[in-house]
């Protein structure tokens, strides 16, 4: 069938500058350059083009520009250029429109419409680079209250605490299956937390044999595919979490395309190569609370009692319900993930229609948990477009002890956010399992580069810290008066528990 | 793993007395025992050199077997309660009774030989090891099922089982013999094998109606060796008449492509 | 005109979550026979509940009060208690009335209970029937002080039930002193509205009773189903809306079970298509009517009434639910050795399928597994 749909983007090459270096041939994996050599001249196919900058970033003369196709239909805010390209692409196709990435729509995100305070006069600010600040997170269940005994003077703790995770910044890797990304970059993410002191979590793929020399600092996600998970996966983690649902697709399963389950992916999950890893949508044991309760324990009853058992949901109407039922079911870690969630491939209109903002579910489930006096039986986990550190920082003064990070992470080590993942191409190396790709991600400077990110944030968050007069991380965790909102409805503000600035 | 040593220690001294050896068969009375209680007194007299154990008046009590690593052989008398086995790694369980839901779920080594029916989600995402039922089944048995290379689950159900069985296969061999079913009499389970897309499922004649997406063929030399194999087993067990069950035609259900849902996504 | 809705969702949320066991024990006989082996079930089952809640339905308790309306009522307050004396003495005639007799146990907050055996005498509009004016008036107690609120109204049945685990409910009633022919029990894992006795199940109309776990995703709209004929979900719960879906279908519209599980537990399109004619015309034209009834999502429920214990899943099984039979006893539960430490001897024992009921009657020594053809022979 004639395709009707223009190529979205144009390449347009400065023919003065290009010297023939054909790199951008060699770097482009969807073909869209070649060279014409009877007329000694690089041309390119505008429709392969997908705007992944590879090819502008490497040109040595910086001859090469990418433009949006200014061919486009006449402006209309209820039919777009998007709406009308996809309807055409299902008529030709009659399938499911895939994406990458996470919702990219304008609307829904409350960080920018959050501000923070400062100190001044009455309440010192505090010097982050000379004074003491304090940062370090610790996840798990906490007690009510410890019993203590007093002999001759000496006091005994009596309570014993159940496992905890230690980190020293309150960032994490949030889950990216082996499959999903290479795995140099799952070697990248466990080296830079190993260094950092935090943690990265395995995602549903499972963990490559290789990397077991940083599990201490793995997260093993139990999915409903439940790839890769044998007893000593269990045992390596120093934690392990339970994946009930992901932000960027509430409600349906993890998405491996068969293009990119390639021999080494096909071990770890045990299923056949080329095969598409779909998994279920709900893990099959769990159709009701105390089914999460019997997994927890059973996964508690595996690792005999050591870890802690984490919980991911998607931040969904009615998050702060379920989050209660799974602190009572026996989670040590609630994880939600927002509407803004990242995937390596997803139903475009589940990854932009299904879910709510992350900034809403932190307010939501951190209040009820509270009133409900159950908010020290887990700690709370956020993820979905923390962009930055002040991100980080109002969602820990929104509620959340820690939050996940992915796509910051992937753009750290090159990611542009073309939204092409599940094509198995990714030009950087980063969502691709093609040995042949995946070498253009070096393991030693990816690391190096998401290890900068965490020291820099991290140092962000001391900064932002001390100017509200804050040393210690577990004064800004819930402290809703350190926000205020700006441009946000009654409603949005009595559901983010925030003041309007000013107020 | 001081703390473990110690735990175990307690445990055993708690529960000491209901613990018999007779013959190296250790023998507990798990009446009214807390599931958690019970796993831990299994994997301290595991460790203390227990090779044969017998576990009397289980009512419901879950996870049993699971975090043990060891080849010890243990038989139930009574009830065992949901997530039998669950991400088992050696044990060899015998259930003198029926199993509930969860049995063998996610296990990655060892065997399981039911002397009954088994619930729903038998078998569920299993990697390993082998799971035998004398009677039938329930829902969504054998659920995502993995094999890679040289670990192949494998299934038998002396009886029937319920709806989608095999769902989403991905490896492993599950074998549905349907002995209790009478003459030109079907299994009645709707759905089995929807989105399979590896392992296979063999039937004993044409008893199962099966989904788009897998096809039914006739057996050949490999598979009829497989059949043999297991079928032995079987009969070992449940002492069935193995002329008998082999004397009826088998046929195997496989995947018709490993992409069963290729289509369904445009890029 | 209290809102019940706060008391039962105070969080606002859509509805009520939960959790649950189930276990249910009928002598096909109708001998009556003690709480021992009921309650030994469910508390056996205790790790699917949180010990946030536990109820018990009882059928034949008060063989001397037979034709009575037996209200089990319980109270917050003692102003509750007074308004709703006022209340019952205004439209019933009250034949006896104590408080149920209760000891120490483990639960939570206990309120006052009371019991009060009641008749219509001459009070009944002419236009209205004796259940439709029952019903009203407990939904009048329910709402007007939100501090009363009726566990049970059925005639020679009572609902005991609170915050705290099934066995230990019944230690607090004394469940021991009482003897039925049928019991149902549930053990609750509840999310969302755990400090409110009136929360936990079994929930109750005249005398039906319903005990659940699972959750509707259809409840929206299964809800405002029924709202149009008249019901007033002011819990919330889905145990509400099952128990109202029972009573307009089988009460109301007098259909039996066999066509009821056909509605709130539909066959699939792709089944009834392959069906013979006239078997296809029922089921389809069933579907087309009710289809805002469909239960979707998980969920067992055991549904009780003089007579009658049904035991019924969801379409595509995705609740635990098994049934066994001995002698005239039948069982039905969320876990088979739940049952097996009762009886462990069992005639029968099966798995019934999704949407496939499985019901004891009085009088009928044989348990109904599966019902006839619909609509065929």
């Amino acid at each position: 069938m004639k395709t009707y749909l223009l190529p979205e983007y144009l390449v347009e090459r400065d023919q003065n500058r290009c010297i023939r270096c054909k790199v951008c041939v060699n770097q482009c994996t969807y073909d869209t350059h070649y060279y014409d050599a009877e007329d000694d001249v690089i041309c390119s196919r505008d429709e392969n083009c997908v705007n992944c900058q590879r090819c502008v970033t490497f040109c040595p003369t910086h001859a090469i520009t990418i433009r949006k196709n200014p061919n486009a239909n006449t402006e209309n805010y209820n039919w777009t250029l998007e709406a009308i390209r996809d309807v055409k692409k299902q008529a030709e196709t009659g399938g499911v429109i895939l994406t990458g990435m996470g919702c990219d729509k304008p609307y829904f995100t409350y960080w920018d419409r959050l501000l923070l305070n400062a100190s001044q006069v009455t309440n010192p600010s505090i010097d982050p680079l000379r004074e003491p600040m304090e940062i370090r997170t610790y996840l798990g269940a906490k007690p009510d209250k410890l019993e203590m005994e007093l002999e001759n003077g000496n006091v005994a703790l009596k309570t014993e605490l159940t496992p905890q995770l230690c980190l020293d910044t309150p960032i994490m890797f949030s889950a990216m299956s082996y499959g999903a990304i290479s795995l140099n970059v799952h070697e990248a993410l466990a080296r830079a937390a190993t260094e950092c002191g935090t943690y990265f979590n395995t995602g549903e793929g499972g963990l490559d044999q290789k990397l077991y020399k940083y599990c201490s600092h793995a997260i093993v996600q139990v999915a409903s595919g439940r790839f890769g998970v044998h007893p000593k996966y269990l045992d390596v983690g120093a934690a392990v979490e339970i994946k009930i649902g992901q932000g960027a697709k509430p409600g349906i399963g993890g998405h491996l395309p068969g293009e990119k389950v390639t021999a080494d992916v096909a071990r770890t999950r045990m299923i056949p190569t080329g095969t598409d890893a779909l998994s279920p949508a709900p893990q099959h044991d769990i159709y009701s609370i105390e089914d999460l309760r019997q997994l927890i324990y059973a996964l508690k009853e595996a690792t005999d009692y050591i870890k802690p058992i984490s919980v991911k949901i998607a931040a969904v109407h009615n998050s702060a319900a379920i989050a209660s039922g799974m602190v009572r079911a026996g989670a040590d870690i609630i994880a939600l993930d927002g509407v803004r969630g990242a995937t390596g491939a997803a139903p475009k209109v589940i990854r932009d229609n299904v879910g709510i903002p992350i900034e809403l579910a932190i307010a939501q489930v951190d209040q009820r948990l509270r009133e409900e006096g159950i908010r020290n039986q887990a700690s709370i986990v956020a993820a979905g477009g923390i962009r930055s550190s002040a991100d980080v920082v109002k969602a820990i003064a929104l509620g959340t002890d820690a939050v996940y990070i992915a796509t910051a992470a992937l753009v750290a080590i090159g990611c542009t956010v073309c939204q092409k993942c599940y094509t198995g191409k990714c030009p950087w190396g980063i969502a691709t399992c093609d040995p042949w790709i995946s070498k253009r991600v070096n393991p030693d400077i990816a690391s190096e580069r998401l290890a900068n990110l965490l020291r820099g944030w991290s140092l962000e968050i001391k900064d932002m810290m001390g100017g509200m007069g804050i040393n210690a991380i577990e004064s800004l965790r819930g402290n809703r008066l350190a926000l205020r909102g700006v441009g946000l409805t009654e409603t949005e503000l009595k559901i983010l528990g925030v003041k309007m600035a000013g107020d | 793993m001081l703390e473990e040593e110690k735990a175990i220690a307690e445990i055993s001294a708690k529960f000491l007395p209901r613990v018999k050896v007779e013959n190296e068969r250790w023998k507990i009375d798990a009446d009214g025992m807390y599931y958690k209680d019970l796993n831990r007194l299994l994997r301290a007299i595991s460790s203390n050199g227990a090779e044969k154990i017998e576990i009397h008046n289980v009512y419901g009590q879950r996870y049993i077997g699971t975090d043990l690593d060891v080849e010890v052989q243990i038989d139930i008398y009574g009830t065992p309660g949901n997530d039998l086995g669950a991400f088992m790694n050696g044990p060899r369980i015998m259930v003198h009774g029926n199993a509930q839901d969860g049995c063998g779920n996610t296990m990655n080594e060892g065997q399981i030989v039911v002397h009954g029916s088994a619930g729903d989600i038998t078998g569920h995402s299993m990697r390993g090891g082998k799971i035998f039922v004398r009677d039938d089944v329930g829902y969504r048995v054998g659920i995502h099922m993995k094999e890679y290379q040289g670990k192949k689950p494998q299934l038998v159900i002396g009886g029937t089982a319920q709806d989608f069985l095999g769902e989403y296969m991905a490896g492993g061999v599950i074998i549905v013999l349907g002995l209790n079913l009478s003459e030109g009499e079907c299994c009645t389970a709707k759905f089995v094998s929807t989105g399979m897309h590896g392992g296979v499922i063999y039937e004993r004649g044409n008893i199962l109606e099966v989904e788009k997406g897998t096809k039914v063929m006739k057996v050949g030399k490999r598979d009829t060796r497989v059949i043999e194999n297991l079928v032995k087993e079987f009969c070992e067990h449940f002492g069935a008449d193995y002329e008998k069950v082999m004397s009826a035609q088998f046929c195997k259900i496989v995947p018709v492509s490993k992409r069963p849902y290729g289509k369904l996504y445009s890029y | 005109m209290r809102n019940l809705s706060k008391i039962s969702n105070p969080y606002n949320d859509d509805k009520d979550f939960d959790g649950c066991s189930l276990f249910g024990m009928m002598n096909l006989e109708g001998k009556r026979f003690s709480s021992q082996d009921p309650v030994k079930a469910i508390a056996n089952m205790h790790e699917r509940g949180n010990g946030l809640g536990g109820g018990f339905a009882v059928y034949g308790i008060y063989p001397e009060h037979q034709d009575d309306y037996a209200f089990h009522i319980m109270y917050l307050s003692r102003d509750a208690k007074e308004k709703t004396d006022r209340l019952l003495r205004e439209n019933f005639d009250v034949l006896h009335e104590e408080e149920i007799p209760t000891r120490e146990a483990n639960v939570r907050d206990r309120p006052l209970v009371w019991r009060y055996f009641v008749q219509l005498g001459k009070r009944r509009p002419a236009n209205q029937t004796a259940e439709d004016y029952v019903t009203e008036k407990v939904m009048r107690i329910n709402t007007a002080t939100g501090k009363a609120f009726v566990f049970s109204s059925g005639k020679n049945m009572g609902v005991f039930k609170g915050v705290g685990s099934p066995e230990d409910i019944a230690d607090f009633f004394r469940l021991e002193e009482y003897e039925g022919y049928l019991w149902t029990c549930h053990g609750r894992f509840p999310t969302n509205t755990p400090g409110w006795w009136g929360g936990a199940h079994p929930f109750n109309i005249l005398d039906w009773t319903v005990v659940h776990n699972g959750e509707l995703s259809s409840y929206g709209i299964n809800r405002r189903y029924l709202e149009m004929y008249g019901y007033k979900c002011t819990m919330q719960t889905d145990t509400e809306v099952l128990a109202y879906a029972f009573d307009l279908l089988m009460r109301r519209q007098h259909l039996p079970i066999e066509i009821v599980s056909k509605i709130l537990a539909a066959p699939l399109w792709s089944e009834i298509d392959t069906m013979e004619a006239k078997q296809q015309r029922v089921l389809r034209t069933l579907r087309q009517t009710y289809g805002s009834l469909l239960m979707n999502g998980p969920f067992s429920v055991i549904v009780a009434h003089h007579g009658e214990m049904i035991g019924l899943t969801d379409r595509i099984k995705l609740r635990p639910l098994v049934a066994g039979a001995r002698g005239d006893f039948l069982y039905l539960s969320s876990e088979e050795a739940a049952m097996r430490l009762v009886s462990p001897r069992l005639d029968k024992f099966w798995y019934p399928r999704g949407g496939e009921p499985a019901v004891g009657r009085l009088g009928k020594r044989q348990a109904v597994e599966v019902l006839a053809h619909v609509g065929g022979e």
